[in-house]
């Protein structure tokens, strides 16, 4: 049988750098030019199935605009094993934005914590203000992976999630390695006390999904 | 800040996270802003950084007590009763994927100078130094009185009426001594003075009803407790809001509840910006609490106060089976108070603080001038006290209900050990925000196989 794994992936940049369409592009395959800010998830999760069947499965937690004022709270970053920080490769403020949320992630987040800095919005290549070179001296210098992306085409996406699950720990215990409240691999025993469960309410602990 | 909401909310205290994620489920467009660049308000949980700044102004945390986000130190001390109604808000909306929970591992009741396991179970109670001999039979028999009660059958209620015949009347009927009627009151149906007693005897065997459920649905106590502290909890129904709309602005001073010229709310002002809605709900620290009225309207007033003391301690608390988390009753009797003191522990297994730390938090309602003094008789079963944080927090309570003027005030967070008198701070705001009950609905959940 294969390994399962799950992991807690946090999103992170300003405001209409694609965040939300990166993520509908991962785990739907859609695209839809006039996005609402807002997903009405509480998180989407998609597996990633690597060379050696290994599964890793993301449990990916967007926003909800709360980046916006600065009004993330502390339990966005709690448990987080990997963040991806998107800005708009046409607007060089964004990457600016991006570097703020790094310093924001190296103080808040596991020190563990794997970033891939991702340029989206590769369609429009043709504005582009935020050279590769720029965006990837600065990746390497902060130790970050680093790609870009189309969440328009598609192009690069589902790449730097499988580069991200490749770059995971997948050594440790898969439920001690699950990100916050959700348990982890199927049957994983949970160490706190199951309040759905208990009520008898629809769905177990890792039915993780409301998308 | 151009646009014109239905509800501004302000304050990200618990009530108003779980009002403003309800209103946003609802289809209302939310603005949630909080003076403070942390969620949580009067209920957050503080890192050691937050909690200096905040007690001690001039001094830094003791780098001994080791990480600055190992802690997450309650301002209120509270738990969650696990088949209470804040459980199932939470299981409701859906929440809990936010959180993880423990439970709290044990209940306790102080008597005669020493403290002893609050009984739960029949087994429990027949070891209980709480009781003698006869008197354990005596309590078998109200027990079993209470959980064979069925409101249909008459057969089953032994004479007593309980809308009826006062708690008093059931206590004698039964021959239960002072010091059992002491426990049952006080740490089980959780009463803070006696009060109760001479009013009819429902309401107390519900809430006695209400613990022993709690109890049997866990074990070891009848409540649990959020990892990371329960400033998760405002967290999760901030997010639940910002999920379905509800914008959010922390570190946003409130200058000003702008009103019409016949005192309607129309908006709050933050510098020189107005942002409009139809609503306005906040905590009462935005509507005056505290601060003298020049010319303003009055719009809160105080209905008490409690002392808070928060311990940081060393070691488990003694006589509790180094038990890592504990509640602590104090019934007021016993140490010749109108009220009872309570002290709440928690520690590193709730992630609330670093390894080998004890956070216990005593408080009560204030009956003197001399505050400190009156949660003495807990503080002295700390044990040795690292440090410790005292404050008197008044207990504020709107003056009106809100629809003549479309201003509608939140309480300040009680002395009870327990969530169950916010949510019903809650309903009571819904109601007359939405001008209907609050019905929970479950969530449209698509499940993924």
């Amino acid at each position: 049988m294969s390994k399962q794994f799950q992991f807690k992936l946090v999103l992170l940049g300003e405001s209409a750098v694609g965040k939300s369409s990166l993520v509908l592009r991962f785990v739907k395959d859609q695209f839809d030019d006039y996005r609402e800010s807002t997903i009405g998830a509480a998180f989407l999760t998609q597996t990633v199935t690597l060379e050696d069947q290994t599964m890793v499965k993301f449990e990916i937690w967007d926003t909800a605009g709360q980046e916006r004022y600065k009004s993330l709270a502390p339990m966005y970053y709690r448990n987080a094993n990997c963040a991806v920080v998107v800005y708009d490769i046409t607007q060089s403020a964004s990457l600016e934005k991006a570097r703020t949320w790094i310093r924001e992630l190296q103080r808040q987040a596991d020190p563990s914590i794997i970033i891939a800095l991702c340029g989206n919005k590769t369609d429009l290549s043709a504005r582009r203000q935020v050279t590769q070179e720029e965006a990837k001296k600065y990746a390497e210098e902060e130790g970050l992976m680093w790609g870009e992306t189309s969440a328009k085409s598609g192009e690069g996406v589902s790449d730097i999630f499988t580069a991200i699950a490749k770059k995971l720990p997948l050594t440790a215990a898969p439920s001690s390695r699950a990100g916050g409240a959700r348990g982890g691999a199927p049957g994983a025993a949970r160490a706190g006390v199951d309040l759905n469960k208990q009520s008898g309410a629809q769905g177990g602990p890792n039915e993780a999904c409301n998308c | 800040m151009d646009e014109e909401y239905d509800v501004v909310v302000l304050g990200t205290g618990l009530t108003e996270c779980i009002l403003s994620g309800l209103l946003s489920v609802e289809g209302k467009k939310v603005l949630h802003m909080d003076r403070n660049d942390y969620y949580g308000g009067e209920s957050a949980s503080l890192n050691l950084t937050q909690l200096y700044r905040k007690f001690r102004p001039d001094k830094a945390p003791p780098t001994e007590l080791g990480r600055d986000r190992d802690y997450a130190v309650d301002l209120v001390p509270k738990f969650i009763i696990a088949s209470g109604e804040l459980t199932k808000i939470l299981v409701h909306t859906d929440v809990t994927r936010y959180l993880e929970f423990k439970q709290i591992a044990g209940s306790f009741v102080y008597r005669d100078g020493k403290i002893s396991k609050v009984p739960s179970t029949e087994m429990e109670a027949v070891k209980s130094p709480l009781m003698g001999l006869f008197e354990k039979r005596r309590a078998k028999k109200f027990f079993e009185f209470l959980q064979g009660w069925k409101d249909e059958d008459p057969a089953t209620h032994q004479g007593l009426d309980l809308d009826r015949d006062s708690m008093k009347t059931v206590y004698e009927k039964f021959g239960l001594e002072p010091g059992t009627q002491d426990f049952i009151g006080h740490a089980m149906a959780l009463y803070l003075d006696d009060d109760y007693i001479s009013k009819p005897a429902r309401p107390t065997y519900q809430r006695i009803v209400l613990y022993t459920s709690s109890m049997a649905r866990y074990g070891k106590s009848p409540y649990i407790y959020p990892l990371y502290g329960l400033g998760e909890l405002p967290q999760s129904f901030a997010r639940l809001s910002a999920i379905y709309g509800g914008t959010y602005m922390l570190d946003k001073h409130i200058d000003e509840i702008v009103t019409d010229s016949d005192g309607k709310f129309v908006g709050v002002r933050s510098g020189n910006e107005t942002v409009k809605a139809k609503q306005v709900i906040g905590d009462p620290s935005y509507f005056g609490a505290g601060k003298e009225i020049e010319g303003g309207k009055l719009r809160v007033v105080e209905d008490g106060k409690v002392v808070r003391a928060i311990c940081i301690l060393k070691h488990p608390i003694p006589g509790t089976d180094d038990s890592d988390s504990v509640q602590i009753v104090i019934p007021q009797n016993q140490v010749n108070r109108r009220n009872d003191i309570y002290i709440a522990m928690v520690s590193s297994t709730h992630k609330v603080c670093a390894t080998d730390v004890y956070v216990a938090i005593v408080s009560t309602i204030v009956e003197t001038d001399r505050p400190e003094q009156e949660i003495a008789p807990g503080l002295q079963l700390l044990g040795p006290i690292y440090d410790k944080f005292v404050s008197v927090s008044p207990l504020y309570t709107p003056v009106s209900s809100g629809q003549a003027d479309n201003i509608f005030i939140t309480r300040s967070y009680d002395a009870t050990s327990h969530f169950e008198t916010v949510v019903e701070d809650v309903q009571d705001v819904w109601k007359r925000v939405v001008g209907k009950d609050l019905e929970l609905k479950k969530r449209e959940v698509e499940a993924e196989p």
